[in-house]
């Protein structure tokens, strides 16, 4: 997968609101948002971080200059563990013509040493919204990892992997009646690309407008 | 103990045998978080554990783990049980929890 690659499979399916989220990274937004801007698809830079507690979260930025402030942020809490490309595979930085301009030393699949309950405040301070990953999933999620959700949360977007699992998982977790729920490709490789699935009612294709319309329960 | 004295002993249900299962374990790990396992897990380990994340197969090929063991019914899904056939590594489960899993294994060591 390349952003290039990544934007015009999107185009190529007739999707038409796409997000990046490299784990612990949005380093390939700046590529990305160029190809989709020339495509004409709405495209957020976004990132999918790792907690403290393994906890996967998607991170959306209505800008790049936050979704950048924001990744330098967390790289410098990733904790910091070289890379094993034979291991872990590549890390690289893409321009729009696909070519390779950098690569990230640290291992970015690794946690940081960012609290789930911080994020909230977190990502707001750097304009973006919080969304906690694939909560219907056995490991890296909110629910696998700490069982329940923690009193306190204040997210109002939640994404679930499987959506045939919406109901039992609402029914099991009410804090859930609060919030926005979705699904998307989670793609990690460019056939799993989805085809239109859902939909999301908007004012406007403004990414505001469009973090609005996810942090607003239905 | 070798891995596959563990193998043949026939405490934990075999997942994937490994390609090296003359190896000895020396050491027990239990840890199921994998920021801490990747840098604390021993060489040689049997690293118990209740995190059947594909990325635990890469954690124990980074760290030279012995074998897995998942514990609590934990399973690995059909993306990570492929990931250990191809990369080789042994992989037990059992019902058991962790502190049970591992002592019994300890008291084999």
């Amino acid at each position: 997968m390349t952003p290039a690659n990544i934007v015009g499979m999107a185009v190529v399916n007739g999707l038409e609101l796409i997000a990046l989220t490299d784990h612990n990274s949005c380093k390939n937004c700046p590529a990305f948002l160029t190809v989709a801007e020339a495509y004409g698809m709405t495209a957020l830079p976004g990132m999918e971080l790792t907690t403290s507690e393994e906890v996967h979260v998607l991170c959306l930025f209505p800008g790049l200059d936050s979704a950048m402030a924001w990744d330098e942020y967390v790289y410098q809490h990733l904790i910091p563990v070289p890379n094993n490309e034979e291991i872990f595979g590549k890390q690289q930085i893409y321009n729009e013509d696909d070519e390779i301009i950098g690569t990230v030393p640290n291992l970015l699949i690794n946690a940081t040493d960012i609290s789930f309950d911080s994020v909230y405040d977190l990502v707001g301070s750097y304009n973006g919204i919080m969304i906690p990953a694939h909560l219907d999933k056995s490991t890296t999620s909110l629910l696998s990892n700490l069982g329940f959700i923690p009193p306190g949360s204040r997210f109002t977007c939640a994404e679930i992997k499987d959506m045939t699992k919406f109901h039992e998982i609402k029914k099991q977790n009410p804090y859930l009646d609060n919030c926005r729920i979705i699904s998307d490709s989670d793609a990690h490789y460019l056939e799993h690309i989805r085809t239109p699935l859902y939909t999301l009612e908007v004012n406007s294709k403004d990414p505001d407008d469009i973090l609005q319309a996810l942090t607003t329960k239905p | 103990m070798k891995v596959s004295d563990l193998i043949n002993s026939g405490l934990f249900e075999l997942v994937n045998e490994g390609s090296n299962t003359d190896r000895d374990i020396s050491k027990l790990f239990c840890c199921d978080m994998l920021s801490i396992a990747m840098s604390r897990a021993p060489s040689a380990c049997a690293w118990v554990t209740v995190m059947g994340n594909i990325n635990t197969l890469a954690v124990a090929s980074l760290s030279d783990a012995a074998c897995i063991v998942l514990a609590e019914g934990v399973r690995l899904d059909d993306p990570a049980t492929a990931k250990a056939a191809s990369q080789g590594i042994t992989v037990f489960r059992t019902d058991m929890p962790i502190f049970e899993a591992a002592l019994l294994i300890h008291d084999k060591l």
